[in-house]
């Protein structure tokens, strides 16, 4: 594979750019493969790069119902964090971070990782308690937290509502400087570029049909290009979760929602920082090309349709406009809507199953962008060797069943609540 | 915008209403011994099915009742709604 340089650039351009690589493959399936990832999402690339790297399984097939980057992994707003309180979370989500930090070198790819803070911001004194507790679980566990007092926050972000008379007033805020974004796009490009060149096959617009079990064992799918033998299949497919588990006769503490994000105009720069208002659900960045990204709350029903209504969308913009007066003048340049595989806890879940060699990644909802290196780091550990790895034991299946739910903020399906 | 028509009081928008989620879980009966694993049912594993969806809905800024609604989650087309006493005809 060409490595990308400034020396392959400067190369490539005495030649108009006509004699670059395919980044990827276009391979026609084999009949049969040590390992079958479903799901070309960033979790399913990320998982099948980590079993080639980590585990030097290369006899893979990623198999995708439409294009590399068309789904989640190119809809979310591109934040990553590890500000989580809980154990299970905070390491997790941590280890992804120093992925992430690592990730342009290692893929050769620049992903854009732009780590440039993020801000929860909180509205009374019991929520700054709340958000001190969570700084020092944060801290114990090596992830940095600041806490920060209403004059603090207004030295970083005077664009906020620092009035007198508001309805939610600014007291303060806890800052994880070490989380930010990066372009979502390369995150899943890079991915499939270098599972691609360690033998992996990406094979697009392949859609799975069903299953081929026998005797409580995985041994193949069937899909719209042919059968595909394989001893060991995950299933990464996010918002598709629930209609594969019904091919399979499961039923997951899983229910499939719709969540909405929208960018502004551009405008020139003027928040440095992923901001979220801590009075309801709504998060904001700027992007590099200026524009104000952002997202909240799901719509609130099951859905599959990948695109939103307008009543989310202007509640979650007028909970927008009360943190950030300002963005009451921006136009909106796009919305759009992705499906969420809302688990119960609001806590993934990546696991073995029932069925022997099927494997199960799913349950990320509002959360599953930043996870991508962690999530398919220890999926395609969980797989290789047949057992969950430290880092994922408590993103088990069972937990509904036993009780050892994660709730960290009990946003699961039922938004209501929260 | 959805409109629902809500059998006691006719259409009206999405606004109105609040979500309950699936319409076709039944709660298991008081004092009978049940699993776990029909308590884990009942709790948090769902269907969650592509397509026609029975689901229930309370008109929470109009008669407060609740309703059972037949929607399409691809579509979101809906196509009948019932009062909570009546049965579902699958």
């Amino acid at each position: 594979m060409q490595k990308y340089s400034f020396f392959s650039l400067v190369k490539n351009a005495l030649s108009n750019h006509e004699n670059w690589d395919l980044a990827w493959k276009d391979p026609t399936p084999k009949k049969e493969y040590e390992v079958v990832i479903i799901g070309g999402g960033g979790h399913g690339l990320a998982t099948a790069y980590y079993l080639a790297k980590e585990h030097n399984i290369t006899n893979v097939a990623i198999i995708e119902k439409g294009w590399i980057g068309g789904g989640n992994v190119g809809r979310n707003t591109t934040i990553i964090r590890s500000n989580y309180m809980h154990d299970d979370n905070g390491l997790f989500s941590e280890f992804g971070m120093d992925l992430w930090r690592r990730m342009s070198q290692d893929l050769n790819y620049n992903v854009m990782f732009s780590p440039r803070g993020i801000i929860n911001l909180a509205h009374s004194d019991a929520q700054m308690n709340t958000y001190a507790r969570r700084g020092n679980s944060m801290r114990l566990n090596g992830i940095d937290a600041v806490l920060l007092n209403r004059e603090e926050v207004k030295e970083i972000i005077p664009m906020a509502d620092f009035s007198e008379n508001v309805r939610f007033p600014i007291y303060g805020g806890l800052m994880q400087p070490s989380a930010g974004t990066a372009r979502h796009d390369a995150v899943a490009w890079g991915y499939a570029r270098q599972a691609d060149d360690m033998g992996v096959d990406i094979i697009q617009n392949c859609e799975v049909i069903g299953f081929d079990v026998s005797a409580g064992k995985i041994n193949g799918v069937r899909t719209s290009r042919g059968d595909i033998k394989a001893k060991k299949i995950g299933l990464c497919v996010a918002g598709s979760t629930n209609i594969l588990a019904e091919k399979l006769n499961m039923t997951l503490p899983i229910e499939t929602h719709l969540l909405q994000a929208c960018v502004s105009e551009p405008v020139k720069p003027v928040l440095d920082k992923v901001v979220t208002f801590g009075a309801g659900h709504f998060y904001i960045s700027q992007s590099d090309k200026g524009e104000m990204v952002m997202g909240g709350d799901l719509d609130g029903y099951n859905s599959y349709a990948q695109r939103g209504n307008l009543p989310t969308l202007q509640h979650v913009l007028t909970e927008g406009i009360a943190m950030m007066p300002f963005l009451s003048k921006l136009k909106m340049l796009r919305t759009w809507g992705g499906i969420m595989d809302m688990s119960m806890d609001g806590s993934p879940i990546i696991d073995k199953t029932h069925i022997e060699g099927l494997y199960l990644n799913c349950g990320w909802c509002y959360g599953g962008f930043k996870a991508t290196p962690a999530s398919g780091w220890t999926f395609a550990h969980t797989i290789a060797q047949d057992r969950v790895h430290e880092l994922n034991s408590g993103y088990s299946l069972n937990r509904f069943n036993t009780g050892h739910l994660l709730d960290e903020k009990g946003l699961g399906t039922k938004t209501w609540i929260s | 915008m959805l409109y629902i028509k809500c059998p006691h009081c006719g259409m009206r928008s999405q606004n109105e209403f609040s979500y309950g989620g699936d319409a076709t879980i039944k709660r298991p009966e008081l004092g009978k011994e049940i699993s776990d694993q029909d308590w884990d049912n009942f709790v948090y594993n769902r269907k969650s099915l592509r397509g026609k969806h029975w689901e229930l809905w309370q008109h929470i800024s109009g008669c407060r009742q609740w309703i059972k609604v037949e929607r399409d989650t691809a579509t979101h087309e809906i196509f009948k709604t019932l009062k909570a006493n009546e049965e579902i005809s699958l």
